[in-house]
């Protein structure tokens, strides 16, 4: 789960973080009233979950307070990678003496904590360490030791990245409290990109970017409630309450697949045969029958689907139990597309039998499925 | 032969009095695996399905020898219970339970090397060496004791293409589902090698999916170290970037993760890699 940048300053102030304060505005009045109060010189910023802000034209200095309210509303107005600005940030604009960047992620090849720093910051991190990898630092963490990360331990990493004493050991103790902040809010990524220098020689966080590990959000109900619901998707969050695992996409064909590399390899088989995938979906093992028709309500949400493919290899879902789903489904709900049906493994005698005599269209196998639904579908 | 495990492998549940525990520890047992006791902590002493219950996986080695721990306790629970096998004597640990934090793997999965026990997981659905024993969640009958090793990152997945296998008469020596988090105890490159010594094992089906380079890191072991045919096969080819497809490990990041920039590096170290599920077979029959 991502949140907002005025949301992860927030976060790295309850931990003592040191970022200039921000508020927060909705519009072009609460913009101007909350930037007199600040003073300016301020900084406007685009709330979105996206990178590229600044590029997209979504962060912007002001000087001249006649043009809080204008730019504020040119902001609101961008949609910066498919994603409405919903809020502005609001901060005083601060003196920058020197940017580094510095972020804390699990690298999974290595199976560990890593920080990553570059002293040249404000810098797209991708495009630096293809080009030059000599320029990334990196400190190995182990997991067990994030929460006691010692001044030591970062000490020569913060000197290569400030090339200044004095700073180095202000970057530690920041670094001490980003690794304390990622292991107590089960963090996926903690960046900050700019770490500054400001005009006081203050080591301050300028920007905040973090994202949250979903596995970990049954013990994180104050981060649940961060959740921007303008950005996600309703139909896949509502997905995810029913157990579900959904994406949409942009073809006809509907699919429902147990497992997520069977409902990838699926998606897959469908477009090699010519055919056009309109959404991932894993209805996960144990499928009760209400899970079926929950699958089948937000496939056929979608009018541009011609044709659904249902793709089950029955292993703790037991066959039977999708077909009963299937059946309740017809019963329910108005399906108006063909449904190919193909069910293997656990109980398929079961149920195949329930589906006799219906109108669905059996599949032997997933290729055979997936001819007929690209040929139902029509070719993309 | 097979590997890591076989006829003779001793084996404990923890979370046996759990429903997925208990269902899958009756399926292993009819299998014929032999099931040694349960762990379910408050529960030391009670028995069930003829099984004992111990308190910890160390009492429950010390008194019956095990040496492979299946997991099926909730995510809520996992780290614990993937402490308490780190705690003990035991050889492999296989966590078939999903949706762990990713933090709590990290710190069990350092906890279980350092006392170098094998972690398998997790969200996976386990290994079997088909007619000798089965440790997980996948459907027995549809294996055949034969000569081709699996690994995969996928549960399902995984079936339809040891479906193939057994339908063709090939049969597999062990099939092994690593699972698909970010973080998981064994890796293709740490599995490879073992399939690369069993004599049983005459050649290699490797699943992939979008998501990290472990695809790429076994296409170079494969090429510089292997000498037994490696074929491939990778899900996710049509994933857009930036979801997550169900797998949390499942995510197209950067340019070098996608499926098509693996199948690449598959085939330039000369694994044939199958465009479609069918192909495998002809694949290893080349």
């Amino acid at each position: 789960m991502k949140v907002h940048e005025y949301q992860a300053k927030a976060l790295f102030r309850e931990y003592d973080i040191p970022a200039p304060l921000d508020v927060v505005a909705v519009n072009a009045a609460e913009a101007e009233a909350k930037a007199k109060d600040m003073g300016l010189p301020v900084v406007i910023k685009a709330q979105v979950h996206a990178g590229g802000r600044g590029k997209a034209g979504g962060v912007k200095v002001i000087s001249d307070a006649t043009e809080v309210g204008p730019t504020t509303e040119r902001i609101l107005g961008l949609t910066i990678k498919d994603l409405p600005v919903r809020k502005v940030m609001i901060a005083p604009a601060v003196e920058i003496k020197t940017e580094v960047y510095l972020s804390l992620l699990v690298d999974r090849g290595e199976r560990k904590a890593v920080f990553i720093g570059c002293a040249d910051g404000g810098i797209e991190i991708e495009v630096t360490a293809k080009e030059s990898p000599e320029k990334i630092l990196r400190l190995e963490v182990p997991g067990a030791q994030l929460a006691f990360l010692t001044a030591d331990m970062c000490k020569d990493f913060a000197m290569k990245l400030m090339g200044d004493a004095g700073l180095a050991d202000q970057a530690t103790a920041i670094m001490q409290k980003v690794a304390k902040l990622f292991v107590e809010k089960d963090a996926a990524l903690v960046e900050i990109n700019p770490l500054i220098v400001d005009g006081d020689d203050k080591v301050v966080a300028l920007d905040a970017k973090m994202s949250f590990d979903a596995n970990a959000m049954f013990r994180h109900p104050e981060l649940e409630e961060l959740r921007d619901m303008d950005s996600e998707d309703a139909d896949e969050l509502g997905a995810k309450e029913q157990g579900l695992s959904f994406i949409r996409l942009d073809g006809n064909i509907g699919c429902m697949v147990n497992g997520a590399g069977l409902a990838m390899a699926t998606m897959d088989t469908i477009k090699h045969f010519g055919g056009d995938p309109a959404n991932f979906l894993d209805v996960g093992g144990s499928s009760n029958p209400e899970k079926v028709v929950a699958a089948f309500k937000l496939i056929l949400k979608d009018p541009d689907v011609k044709v659904m493919l249902i793709n089950i290899f029955g292993g703790i879902t037991r066959c039977d139990d999708i077909a009963k789903g299937i059946l309740a489904s017809l019963e329910q709900i108005d399906v108006p597309v063909p449904i190919i049906v193909r069910l293997v493994g656990t109980n398929e005698a079961e149920g195949r039998k329930l589906l006799e005599g219906t109108k669905l269209i059996s599949a032997e196998t997933l290729e055979g499925g997936a001819t007929k639904a690209a040929e139902l579908g029509g070719a993309a | 032969m097979s590997i890591i495990i076989d006829e003779n492998t001793k084996v404990i549940v923890q979370g046996i009095t759990g429903r997925d525990g208990s269902f899958h520890t009756e399926q292993m047992i009819d299998y014929g695996t032999n099931i040694v006791g349960g762990v379910t902590p408050g529960k030391g002493g009670q028995t069930i399905l003829d099984r004992p219950i111990f308190n910890s996986v160390s009492e429950a080695i010390s008194e019956t020898g095990a040496d492979v721990s299946v997991m099926y306790v909730p995510a809520k629970f996992a780290k614990g219970a993937m402490l308490d096998a780190a705690n003990s004597d035991i050889k492999l640990l296989v966590a078939i339970t999903e949706g762990v934090p990713t933090l709590d793997v990290l710190e069990a999965y350092e906890a279980l090397t350092a006392k170098g026990i094998r972690l398998i997981g997790p969200n996976c659905p386990g290994l079997i060496s088909p007619g000798k024993c089965k440790i997980g969640i996948m459907p027995a009958d549809i294996h055949l004791q034969g000569k081709v090793g699996l690994i995969s990152r996928s549960g399902t997945l995984t079936y339809e293409i040891v479906k193939e296998l057994t339908d063709a008469g090939l049969g597999e020596s062990t099939c092994i589902g690593i699972g698909g988090d970010p973080i998981i105890g064994s890796k293709f490159v740490d599995l490879l090698p073992l399939f690369e010594d069993d004599p049983d094992t005459e050649s290699v089906v490797i699943v992939g999916e979008i998501g990290g380079q472990d695809e790429v890191i076994a296409a170079q072991f494969v090429r510089d170290h292997m000498k037994k045919r490696v074929v491939a096969f990778m899900a996710g080819v049509t994933a857009p970037p930036g979801r997550t497809m169900g797998h949390a490990g499942a995510i197209v990041g950067g340019e070098d993760d996608t499926a098509a920039a693996k199948i690449a590096k598959l085939e330039e170290a000369g694994i044939p890699v199958a465009k479609v599920i069918s192909e495998v077979v002809g694949l290893l029959q080349d």
